[in-house]
């Protein structure tokens, strides 16, 4: 019989996990469109104005996770971000809480609103990360809660009646917190970055940035830079994912020259020049958070909040969402035991 | 270890600017770039103005040839087009009945309509079930809107256009309109709107309502709701009027003005497929008629979500049938090729053979050529020795008889010659 040869044309066929990087709108196989030449306006331009209304209606949805050692200012700085208590330290959480003894992941969620625009900012929390003296695979847990909520999804989506709206749970930007020693990145840094960049958008940013000189931090962004690239750790944005030539110019500065950001995170104000602003107070001066001589907070805040989160939002959903399914939809061409194991699911699964 | 804190979201305060009411902008920005698609239906009559209508909506000639009323049946014509305004690419397709209405008998007149409707659902389906998709960059030819086209009688709809409309109430947005009004004077389009609205109630057919629950558009969609069905007239003719030009259709006793809302409602119904309402035709389409043709041909492939449990195993066994049907075709292509070798293997063996017993022929042919020839020249050969023998013969005697002549003959010879002198 033929099962041999036909197996491996169909692991062939349907083995390729990843997704190709976006392309421009398919040419329908149809007769291509007759380009029209229009006299007189007809009005389709309104559709721009027709679907912001509906969104503005609808709002959106953000989950940002911040991954990193403890002390390194993760809850200031999403504090900062989103300029209200939004993390878990600000919460009602005990501030004297222990280090957890592994890895847990706390997520809360709170609703902001802006110029009508109102989202529901999901911070997801990773005490424990990196604190143990034995941090062996303390990625795992991270791994594990990212994918289980590509899960969720996936349920839901392939329901028979399925809602109207999906609830996204998924994780559209990790905030991975780098450590300002001045020398390179940590073996730790590394594994993680190496791992979870195949299945989330990370963003690199040099934490409590106000110990290092101008100079101390050129350097060393070069050097995480190098290193990233040299471990292949393709962070957001990443290249195969620019979609066009204008992305890939804007994006290129980024990759090449911003990033990653050298943070400094504040809830407290201060008054410098007759204004109030963020910042930290020190004997030698006053580190003014959204100044960009000071610290490159702004530029982080422009990026991830006011140019890119449609963006992170739509890579997460298209490209890594879209390589889970296509990964669980393989094996066995069903469901590996993930939820409570059924008897039916344990036998299939076999 | 996941902790969520609390069920419902609180809502906390900004203490400043923090720029995510650029999200809009992103949204809108991104989808600008991809584009957009519009793809409407015109359902109706031979000759009741459906391209002239769509000529008019969309200010310009779509070229094509007048479609050809020659097949018997009705026939789906589908044309797509890219249209520009400002940042805006529109991918619009329109798609037209051809001979819908023509038949003596239209009892299955609506079937062409509904398999096409169906058609671009099922495609849809199909690669939202695919393993590795694309389906944000998926050309997307479901129909989200359907103009159905009332003929002007002035008396009341149809049975074929209510049998039809009922047929696609669950499938499509439908919008009526009543073609070529200006065949009807005022008072009589207000009756006959109304009975045509009374008869859709009465048999229940779901047309396409405008939304009032945003309340920016609210009050428009719910006045132009009260105006449907839509008294239309098309016309790419401009007439001077006035001091402007303008599209119209002259008659002897007057002009009609297609943009007039005193002389028909063709600005109604631009302002509310196009203007107003483009974005949540595209949406109703999606989350409403898309999910129910979706769940419907799940439950009839045998699938249903019961409790949670069960959930993993509907998908197992789409996907596992997916899957099967895929390694079905699979084979049954091997298996189609293999038996064409097979076969092309026999004609080749047997195109050989043909060719081996012509080459032994020949070589037969040949041999005996060759044979026959060699004999000939043996027997050339030997009787030509034989020839050969018989001179020799002949010359060993003749040399014989010479010679005893000529011993005998000295004195012969001289006895001739003594003969001679006396």
């Amino acid at each position: 019989s033929c099962a041999g040869p036909v197996e491996s044309k169909t692991e062939a066929a349907m083995s390729e996990l990843v997704p190709e990087p976006r392309q421009k709108p398919v040419v329908p196989t149809k007769p291509m469109g007759i380009n029209t030449s229009l006299l007189g306006y007809i009005g389709i331009d309104t559709i721009i104005e027709q679907m912001r209304k509906k969104t503005m209606k609808t709002g959106f949805d953000f989950n940002i996770m911040v991954v990193g050692q403890s002390g390194l200012g993760k809850s200031t700085l999403v504090n900062t971000l989103f300029k209200s208590q939004v993390s878990r330290k600000s919460s009602g959480w005990n501030r004297e809480e222990k280090i957890p003894k592994t890895v847990e992941i706390k997520a809360i969620g709170h609703v902001i609103e802006e110029g009508g625009v109102k989202m529901k900012l999901t911070v997801i929390d990773t005490p424990g990360f990196g604190d143990q003296i034995n941090n062996e695979n303390c990625w795992e847990p991270i791994e594990k809660y990212i994918n289980e909520q590509y899960e969720k999804f996936l349920k839901e989506e392939v329901n028979i009646a399925r809602k109207k709206r999906i609830p996204d749970t998924r994780v559209h930007c990790c905030l991975y917190f780098i450590s300002p020693t001045g020398h390179s990145l940590r073996p730790l840094d590394l594994e993680f970055m190496k791992h979870l960049s195949k299945v989330v958008n990370i963003i690199p940013v040099i934490a409590k940035a106000d110990t290092m000189t101008l100079e101390e931090k050129t350097e060393f962004k070069q050097r995480v830079r190098k290193e990233l690239e040299v471990n292949g750790i393709e962070f957001y944005p990443q290249k195969e994912f620019d979609e066009d030539l204008e992305d890939k110019t804007e994006n290129d500065k980024i990759r090449q020259e911003s990033m990653p950001f050298a943070v400094v995170g504040s809830d407290k104000e201060y008054q410098v020049n007759g204004k109030r602003v963020l910042g930290r107070k020190t004997p030698w001066g006053i580190i003014e958070v959204e100044n960009l001589t000071h610290c490159e907070f702004a530029l982080l805040r422009d990026f991830v909040i006011r140019t890119h989160l449609q963006d992170l939002k739509e890579v997460t959903h298209n490209i890594h969402y879209e390589t889970y399914r296509a990964k669980r939809l393989n094996d066995n061409g069903g469901l590996p035991p993930m939820t409570v194991e059924t008897e039916e699911n344990h036998e299939s699964n076999l | 270890s996941l902790v969520f804190q609390g069920e419902g979201y609180r809502t906390v305060p900004l203490s400043g600017h923090v720029g995510f009411d650029s999200l809009p902008d992103q949204l809108v920005n991104k989808s600008v770039n991809h584009g957009f698609c519009f793809n409407i239906l015109c359902v109706g009559e031979t000759g009741l103005g459906k391209s002239t209508l769509m000529d008019t909506l969309f200010n310009t000639k779509f070229e094509g040839d007048p479609a050809s009323h020659s097949q018997p049946g009705v026939q789906l014509k589908s044309s797509t087009y890219d249209l520009q305004e400002s940042n805006v690419n529109l991918k619009l397709t329109i798609v037209s009945t051809v001979g819908f209405g023509d038949q003596i008998n239209k009892e299955d007149s609506y079937k062409p309509i509904v398999e096409f409707i169906d058609a671009q659902f099922e495609a849809y389906l199909q690669e939202e079930l695919k393993i590795k998709r694309v389906l944000h960059n998926y050309h997307d030819t479901r129909i989200h809107a359907c103009l159905y086209f009332i003929a002007p009688t002035g008396h009341s709809l149809k049975s074929l256009d209510l049998v039809t409309m009922k047929k696609l109430d669950s499938k499509v947005n439908i919008i009526p309109i009543i073609a070529k009004s200006d065949a009807i004077s005022k008072s009589e389009l207000t009756k006959f709107k109304i009975k045509i609205t009374s008869e859709l109630v009465s048999n229940g057919v779901q047309i396409y309502q405008f939304p009032t629950d945003d309340e920016s558009v609210a009050e428009i969609n719910g006045t132009m709701n009260a105006h449907l069905p839509f008294a239309v007239i098309g016309s790419t003719e401009e007439l001077k009027i006035g001091n402007k030009m303008m599209k119209a259709r002259q008659y002897p006793w007057g002009t009609v003005q297609v943009e007039n809302e005193a002389h028909c409602d063709f600005v109604k119904l631009r302002e509310m497929l196009i203007r107003v309402n483009m974005e949540d035709l595209r949406e109703q389409t999606h989350t409403r008629h898309y999910e129910l043709y979706r769940r419907c041909k799940l439950e009839e492939m045998g699938f249903k979500d019961t409790d949670p449990d069960s959930k993993p195993f509907s998908l197992q066994e789409t996907y596992e049938a997916k899957r099967n049907e895929f390694l079905g075709e699979l084979q049954k292509k091997e298996e189609a090729m293999r038996q064409m070798f097979v076969q092309r293997v026999k004609e080749k063996e047997a195109e050989l053979k043909e060719a081996e017993k012509e080459l032994h022929e020949k070589f037969d042919r040949l041999k005996k050529l060759h044979q026959d020839e060699k004999k000939k020249l043996e027997d050339k050969k030997k009787s030509l020795d034989d020839e050969v023998n018989a001179f020799k013969q002949r010359k060993t005697a003749a040399e014989l008889l010479q010679s005893q002549a000529q011993q005998a003959g000295g004195s012969q010879t001289l006895k001739r010659d003594k003969e001679r002198k006396k």
